[in-house]
């Protein structure tokens, strides 16, 4: 539930970064974290908890807490708020514990 | 790659340690793990420098620092660079970037790794749509980002103002500030003095306030037993004013206790810590210089106790002169000498500490919430379970991690540490001091096996059995 300002930051075209949120194409600034892009995207949670499946998004934003844990262009237990967004990038949402599967090793 | 000074992070302290390092003839290093200079407080300064939300001491002295440190010579700065394991005594500091990893050497080491924001367990912090009041700052800084609808801000301390301030500029229409303080705070920091040589301090905070006033902030004090709730996300606010339930809508709740020193590395080298009574937090025990408990190791800035940006600033100048004299580069007097003006600078900035320690002192249940708190957010462990361990037995908090596995998710105890001593301190009537802190083992960030096994070959350590 977050929104750009673009009237404060105008951001000609190639200052705006087109990233994939849950598969949903969302532009973010240049230099904004892909936790950042979660937010503006409006998704109701970047992860579920291993422990009881409570929904979660990004609670301190500086690296600390680690709730903005996302699986990031295909890696999972990404700090989402520590990763500059870049074009193309696709951040997921990830559910409970991981599972380990065999292609991460690649 | 040999360095003289190798300084991880590149906030206040570590860019004017840099600078000055960098002045006197040291080959310095500079690790940070975000994409440019500034730290938290500046964090992103050069990209937000058309942001009218954020005139004033962040663009004009943030940016004034950042392009001093840009400028300087001198300096090989490491951005997106993130530290994951340090071995004092080879000068060895293992780095990961890019999906890769290297060794860095150098013949000392300056920690210039902030601050963090203190933790405020409350019922249904963990709930989508709460966050710290420095996050919400962080997007402003960082993406020009604001919330929607109806945004509190809970707590107390100086950001709440500057937030509250940056937000309504920033267009924030429904925005409420809920003050935890105490009723007796005021006269209890008055009488800590410091007020005059404070006094520049002093008057941005007032004039925080007055522009807060001239632009409609709701403000409430006196805020008690502050409770999130909401279905999937936050929908409600709810506390206690003079015995009476207050209520109000929430789309964001955004929360500030103030901030405390990270320590997660300095606990992880196993340095001397000292328990601070009056900011409630621990802190390395540091010299006038910022050395450490370890002859090559040396903190500056807010991770070495809370005092402010400028007051990091002074601290990293002194910690890069006090290493030019370690290495050979400038003699006692002459160190004495460079040091006479920053250490002005610094004692002027913490005039004002005393004074704020008091006012803002959090609220005894911020280190002992009530039992059915979340208190370690990874694992989903409550207030209730951390005394039923300590009563069980658990005399520390890597006690308590055995137990229960509070501290064992991937935060590794930045959130809940000082929360789970707080609790088995209140529960067994024994000291922090006694109690102690978790000890944090490397990596001190998660790192994949992959880019563990992407080490540049020039650049590993010899391996031995």
């Amino acid at each position: 539930m977050f929104r750009r300002r673009p009237e404060a930051r105008p951001a000609p075209g190639d200052r705006l970064v087109e990233v994939f949120v849950a598969g949903r194409p969302v532009r973010v600034p240049e230099g904004a974290s892909a936790a950042a892009a979660v937010l503006l995207a409006g998704l109701p949670a970047i992860r579920t908890t291993p422990v009881g499946r409570a929904p979660r998004l990004p609670y301190c934003m500086i690296g600390a807490c680690f709730d903005c844990l996302a699986e990031i262009d295909g890696v999972a237990n990404r700090q989402s708020c520590l990763v500059p967004v870049a074009p193309g990038m696709r951040i997921e949402p990830q559910r409970g514990a991981r599972a380990a599967r065999i292609e991460d090793a690649a | 790659m040999s360095h003289d000074l190798a300084i991880v992070g590149a906030g206040p302290a570590g860019m004017a340690a840099a600078i000055e390092a960098a002045a006197l003839g040291l080959s310095v290093a500079v690790l940070d793990e975000q994409p440019a200079p500034g730290g938290q407080v500046f964090r992103a300064v050069e990209a937000a420098s058309g942001d009218p939300a954020l005139a004033g001491e962040f663009l004009d002295s943030g940016g004034a620092l950042a392009a001093r440190f840009r400028a300087a010579r001198g300096i090989d700065y490491r951005p997106r660079t993130t530290l994951w394991h340090l071995d004092p005594d080879a000068g060895l500091l293992s780095v990961a970037s890019a999906g890769a990893t290297a060794e860095i050497e150098a013949r000392r080491v300056l920690l210039a790794t902030g601050a963090q924001e203190r933790p405020v367990p409350i019922p249904g912090w963990t709930l989508p749509g709460v966050m710290s009041a420095g996050a919400a700052q962080i997007l402003l800084k960082t993406a020009g980002a604001v919330p929607e609808g109806s945004v509190v801000i809970a707590g107390q301390g100086p950001l709440c103002w500057l937030l509250a301030v940056q937000l309504l500029r920033a267009g924030v229409e429904r925005l409420t500030l809920l003050e935890t303080g105490a009723g007796g705070a005021l006269r209890d920091a008055l009488r800590a003095g410091g007020l005059w040589t404070g006094r520049r301090l002093l008057t941005k905070g007032i004039a925080l306030m007055r522009e807060t006033r001239a632009r409609g902030l709701t403000v409430v004090r006196n805020v008690r037993d502050l409770r999130a709730e909401g279905d999937g996300r936050v929908s409600t606010v709810r506390w206690r004013q003079g015995g009476r339930e207050q209520v109000l809508p929430c789309d964001t709740l955004l929360l500030h206790e103030g901030v405390i020193p990270s320590t997660h590395i300095t606990r992880a080298l196993g340095l001397d810590h000292d328990w601070d009574d009056l900011q409630l937090c621990w802190r390395p025990r540091l010299d006038a210089w910022g050395a450490t408990s370890h002859p090559n190791l040396a903190v500056a800035g807010d991770g070495g106790g809370i005092g402010g940006w400028e007051a990091a600033a002074a601290g990293g100048r002194l910690a890069a002169l006090d290493a030019a004299l370690r290495l050979g580069r400038l003699d006692a007097a002459a160190r004495d000498a460079r040091a006479a003006e920053p250490r002005r600078a610094q004692r002027a900035a913490l005039a004002l500490r005393p004074f704020l320690d008091r006012l803002y002192r959090p609220a005894a249940g911020i280190l002992a919430p009530a039992d059915d708190t979340v208190v370690c957010r990874c694992e989903e462990i409550t207030a209730g379970q951390i005394r039923g361990a300590a009563r069980l037995g658990a005399a520390g908090p890597n006690q308590v991690k055995a137990y229960l596995r509070a501290g064992m998710g991937p935060c590794q105890g930045r959130m809940c540490g000082t929360v789970v001593a707080g609790l088995i301190a209140e529960t067994r009537g024994a000291s922090m001091e006694t109690v102690g802190a978790l000890r944090p083992r490397a990596p001190f960030k998660p790192m994949t096996v992959g880019e563990l096994a992407n080490g540049r070959p020039d650049a590993m350590p010899e391996l031995t059995a």
